[in-house]
């Protein structure tokens, strides 16, 4: 849908933007962020789930974070936009910067570090008191910014998340009258709504049916020329489909914290993996 | 079988069968006793409203029905009753103490839930409950001895200061500020606080944590996931956790009788001393009151039991209807 951008979006008011620099850009040229995590652990309490994990997610890719279940992935993607804190027992080391700025350091805030980093759940999660127009301008509202032209952003989301087509005649229905696939892209229409440089996505199919599943694979390859995006996923083909690169956690022995065993560009991941471990896993020969 | 051709079967439309439905013996004796308990608390809301009926009969014909509810007098020599003052003033005092009560129980409910570390939440979360478990003569007598003096400075700054507004304007400049259904209103609304926050609380935590987490997500603050999310949510259950509490401030009796300077007539200077409400009157007459004044008493009491029932009817109404809504 990167055809409808380029009249709306030279348009959209920099005050939506967070970037200073980026302000005085169109959107198709908006660079997309990168982020370096570096010697990332996690605790819940006294149990370390995530040890020493080190990771580059590059501008503009797609990077999958594959591993069987309970190996840490989603805690790593939580921590990626500071959602890991809100567990009350949770606790972190190591930096994680985006574009070189440490967001757990005093320079950003929580609530400026989700808005640019912005996350799509495993379980669609609209707002229910909300029409689906609503729903997309939550975020507006929510971080107390304002647009001009409210209307033209909800189309414009909802292009790049896939949905207007379906949903363009019944704007002020209720979110939740859509289908599980339907829900699924408003949510991801209503993260491109606060213009984040980077979306992280938590299992965003595995909730779906393959027909839904592949018109947001579509959506995840297009909102990619211009979003850095993290997605963890349990499905193999989805992970080769979707992602530029590829990172594999896994828990060593029972009681272990997760490691990322193997990093690289998903075609090497998976077809020519340098750690055993990983071979394994990808050709389903684990456990 | 007797139809066996498709063309038969066609024919003859299917209705639903019977469903053998077998009950054990214990299940039986169980239903049994749960529907007698059941059965119990129907017939002691239609037995008092029966006995209040009767007993309040002989009040109403000497005094009218119509003017016993449209007039403001208590004279149990000649048997001239209306109430029509008190019941007024009961709604001004219920209103006053909502007024107060409802930022605070919300806001604390809140706290609470959204911003108090654990520790803190657990000691929150006791001093609420052991704050509803505290009998209403307590709040009266505190009410009474340390509230009054701060409230009345209160009640002057509002008066001073906003009097634009009615509610805040006194008939004449130095009226007596004690005593007042404004002070009555407050103690009142200590009294209801545990109530409507422990109810609005326990809704909010039903909020699913993925719509609390869609919010944060978004870059919301704290602030913007209560106000987009949790409250929306919690619309029809804080309601109705509000009119619980006003239901109670309407029948709050004692606190009400310890601190008001009891007038028949409605007073509409809230800041003035002066006021009264059903409740305080049954609570003041009813030691020294004889034949047809208790009777009317009972015919109050039975206009009290009449507004709280209509106020929790149109509670029911009111979060049924937000919980279509929504």
């Amino acid at each position: 849908m990167t055809t409808v951008q380029s009249p709306q979006t030279a348009e959209t008011p920099a005050a939506n933007r967070q970037v200073v620099s980026s302000e005085i850009l169109p959107e198709e040229q908006h660079p997309s962020s990168r982020i370096d995590a570096t010697d990332v652990t996690c605790w819940f309490g006294k149990r370390k789930v995530l040890e020493r994990c080190t990771l580059s997610m590059e501008p503009g890719e797609v990077t999958a974070l594959i591993g069987p279940s309970g190996c840490g992935k989603s805690t790593f993607l939580r921590s990626l936009n500071r959602m890991h804190e809100l567990v009350p027992v949770a606790a972190i080391a190591g930096t994680i910067e985006l574009d070189g700025v440490d967001i757990y350091s005093e320079e950003m805030s929580p609530t400026e570090v989700r808005s640019r980093i912005g996350m799509v759940f495993q379980k669609p999660n609209p707002f229910p008191a909300m029409s689906i127009a609503d729903n997309v301008l939550a975020g507006l509202s929510l971080s107390g910014m304002s647009n001009e032209d409210p209307k033209a952003l909800v189309e414009q989301c909802l292009r790049r998340a896939g949905l207007w087509a379906e949903v363009s005649d019944r704007l002020n229905e209720g979110g939740m009258s859509l289908s599980g696939g339907q829900q699924q892209r408003l949510c991801i229409a209503r993260a491109l709504a606060v213009h984040p440089d980077v979306l992280l996505m938590d299992e965003p199919c595995s909730a779906l049916d393959p027909i839904s599943t592949r018109v947001i694979e579509q959506t995840i390859r297009e909102l990619c020329e211009e979003i850095t995006i993290v997605i963890v996923t349990h499905n193999m083909q989805q992970a080769q489909r979707v992602s530029d690169k590829c990172a594999f956690f896994l828990v060593e022995s029972i009681g272990d914290p997760g490691r990322i065993v193997e990093a690289g560009p998903t075609a090497q991941v998976f077809e020519n993996p340098s750690d055993p471990r990983t071979y394994d896993y990808v050709t389903g020969q684990f456990g | 079988m007797a139809l066996t051709s498709p063309e038969l079967q066609a024919l003859e439309e299917q209705v639903p069968r019977d469903i053998a439905r077998t009950v054990t013996r214990g299940d039986r004796i169980f239903r049994t006793l749960c529907a007698s308990a059941a059965a119990v608390s129907l017939f002691i809301i239609g037995g008092t409203a029966l006995f209040l009926a009767i007993k309040a009969l002989p009040a109403l014909q000497k005094a009218g029905l119509l003017s016993f509810f449209t007039t403001s007098v208590w004279n149990p020599t000649v048997g001239d009753f209306g109430v029509l003052g008190l019941l007024i003033g009961t709604i001004i005092i219920a209103t006053v103490s909502l007024i107060v009560a409802v930022p605070l129980a919300i806001g604390l409910a809140l706290f609470i839930n959204e911003y108090s570390p654990a520790r803190i939440r657990r000691v929150l979360t006791s001093s609420v409950d052991l704050l509803a478990a505290m009998p209403s003569i307590i709040f009266g007598m505190w009410g009474f001895f340390a509230l009054q003096a701060p409230l009345v400075g209160v009640a002057s700054w509002l008066n001073l200061h906003l009097s634009a507004i009615p509610f805040f304007r006194l008939s004449e400049p130095d009226a007596p500020l004690l005593r007042s259904s404004f002070i009555v209103g407050t103690v009142v609304a200590l009294m209801i606080v545990p109530i409507i926050t422990s109810v609005s609380r326990d809704v909010m935590a039903q909020c699913p944590r993925s719509q609390c987490e869609a919010a944060l997500a978004l870059g919301g603050s704290r602030w913007g996931m209560i106000k987009e999310v949790l409250l929306p949510f919690g619309k029809a259950g804080i309601t109705g956790a509000v009119l619980l509490g006003f239901g109670r401030a309407l029948g709050e009796t004692i606190a009400v009788a310890l601190i008001i300077a009891f007038t028949i007539e409605a007073n509409p200077y809230v800041l003035e001393q002066g006021g009264g409400s059903i409740a305080s009157l049954i609570a003041i007459k009813f030691p020294e009151a004889q034949d047809l004044e208790i009777s009317a008493l009972i015919a109050a009491g039975l206009a009290l039991f009449g507004m709280t029932l209509l106020v929790n009817l149109g509670a029911r109404a009111i979060v049924r209807r937000t919980q279509i809504a929504a």
